[in-house]
């Protein structure tokens, strides 16, 4: 390759990190919160709620993510071969359109954000049983609600507490995005392996690398930051 | 008026009674010491009138407000959420092991129940602070965070966060347990001058010099039940009960 063909490819390969970077945002956005609700249904004193929600932890946690966004791309297309589905169902899945750009995002999304979910919920739940039985019986003492101590005492003390093992992830996640490869979903690795093709180089993939490794590096300065950030207090 | 008001309160845990029938009330304006022998006790009474733990039976009023009152079987009814929070506003708790709230700092330890539970304007709420503050000498530390401070600074802290909302009276759960001698003193000082101030106060104490100064009335308490209910001198110098002997003996010659 010369070095023309390598500025071309970095600049196919950029135009690919939209995508790259419109999942990963999109995938912590849903996951978090989806995380924080299956952290609190875990917690949940009524115990069926806690065990589906530690089978659905389980079986995301107990397979690959790549599995999973296969599963979940091809489970409409099947669904729809399927015959004596109820009526309405049927026509619901008639509406969808199998072959455009944006199915193929929501569903990639979909599995991203189901996996990464049930990581988040076992880090959040972590992070709220850590917090000392004392903040919440001063809290009550004092009189604040439940949902006062949840969001002004008990909240903030676990961001803190999660930021380490929540930056894992967050890293796992922007190289993990790769994996959407698998049912074609056009992102930097894709694009990298065609180029390799069209050049019979390596070096495509490298340069794949090396935006990887960017985006993980910038993402380990951010968390250092908040890290210091929040180190105001022990 | 009694500012509370206990009776025949009983509590078990897992068929363990670690309270059997108490009864005292507490008059306004005094400062009352509970002793005793380490799980006697003494701690659950405090938690389940502050609402940290529940009772089985009995009853109990705060300032004349009915909180528990129990039916026919003797079985403790607690009283409707709205009554339960009009109760709880009206006392104060100091923990053994502060509970501050590491990430406020000491103002904001400070401000954040008047400010959120009674709605206090925040401008009003900090000048009140201060002034609590000043009068724990602890005006310079309003900016710091709780783990900048001494165990007795942030004790004294936890004494101003308890009385920026007004109580009518104040619970201490061994406040000076989880400090050294030495950071000791200024707790009790603290204390003592709220006694002489008239606060209405419990003390759950293993300070037996500083009980005997500073309380109105002592109750010792073992096993779950209270052995003597009388003034520091009925207590520490007339008692004839022997178990209550045999535990001041081992505190005045240890």
């Amino acid at each position: 390759m010369t070095t023309q063909d390598i500025i071309n490819v970095t600049g196919i390969l950029l135009n690919y990190l939209v995508p790259t970077l419109k999942l990963f945002g999109f995938t912590l956005l849903f996951s978090i919160p989806l995380g924080m609700i299956a952290a609190m249904l875990k917690m949940c004193r009524f115990k069926p709620i806690s065990w589906l929600t530690n089978i659905y932890i389980l079986i995301m946690r107990g397979t690959p993510l790549m599995l999973q966004v296969i599963a979940v791309y091809y489970i409409i297309p099947y669904l729809k071969l399927a015959e004596g589905l109820p009526k309405p169902i049927a026509s619901i899945l008639a509406g969808i359109d199998i072959r455009s750009e944006n199915y193929m995002f929501y569903a990639v999304l979909a599995a991203f954000s189901l996996n990464y979910a049930a990581y988040f919920a076992e880090i959040f739940r972590g992070g709220i049983e850590s917090i000392p039985k004392g903040q919440y019986e001063a809290a009550a003492a004092l009189g604040f609600t439940k949902t006062q101590t949840f969001f002004r005492i008990i909240l903030p003390q676990v961001v803190k507490r999660i930021v380490p093992a929540s930056s894992n992830e967050v890293i796992t996640l922007v190289k993990d995005t790769s994996i959407a490869n698998v049912v074609a979903y056009a992102e930097i690795t894709l694009k990298a392996r065609q180029q390799m093709q069209v050049y019979s180089s390596l070096l495509p993939l490298v340069i794949a690398g090396v935006f990887y490794f960017i985006l993980a590096t910038l993402l380990t300065f951010l968390f250092s930051f908040i890290e210091k950030k929040l180190s105001y207090y022990r | 008026m009694s500012m509370l008001e206990i009776n025949k309160l009983s509590k078990s845990f897992g068929g363990f009674e670690v309270l059997k029938n108490i009864s005292f009330s507490v008059e306004k304006g005094q400062a009352v010491s509970i002793i005793g022998p380490s799980g006697s006790g003494k701690s659950t009474l405090l938690r389940i009138v502050n609402q940290l733990e529940k009772a089985d039976g009995g009853s109990i009023s705060i300032c004349g407000i009915p909180m528990i009152t129990c039916d026919d079987s003797g079985r403790a009814v607690y009283a409707n959420s709205k009554t339960l929070r009009e109760v709880r506003l009206k006392i104060g708790l100091v923990f053994q092991n502060f509970n501050l709230f590491p990430h406020f700092t000491v103002l904001r330890n400070i401000t954040e129940a008047p400010v959120c539970v009674l709605g206090m304007d925040k401008k009003e709420a900090e000048e009140r602070a201060m002034k609590l503050l000043c009068k724990m000498n602890l005006s310079s530390k309003a900016n710091e965070y709780p783990c900048n401070l001494s165990g007795g600074q942030q004790q004294r802290v936890s004494i101003a966060r308890a009385l920026a909302l007004n109580p009518d009276m104040l619970f201490f759960d061994e406040p000076t347990s989880a400090l050294d001698p030495e950071l000791t003193g200024e707790i009790l000082k603290v204390i003592k001058a709220l006694a002489q101030a008239e606060m209405t106060m419990v003390i759950v104490t293993h300070e037996m010099a500083f009980a005997k100064e500073v309380s109105d009335r002592v109750i010792f308490m073992d096993k779950g039940v209270i052995i003597e209910n009388g003034t520091p001198e009925e207590v520490f110098e007339k008692s004839e009960n022997e178990r209550t002997k045999q535990f001041l003996q081992r505190y005045n010659n240890p």
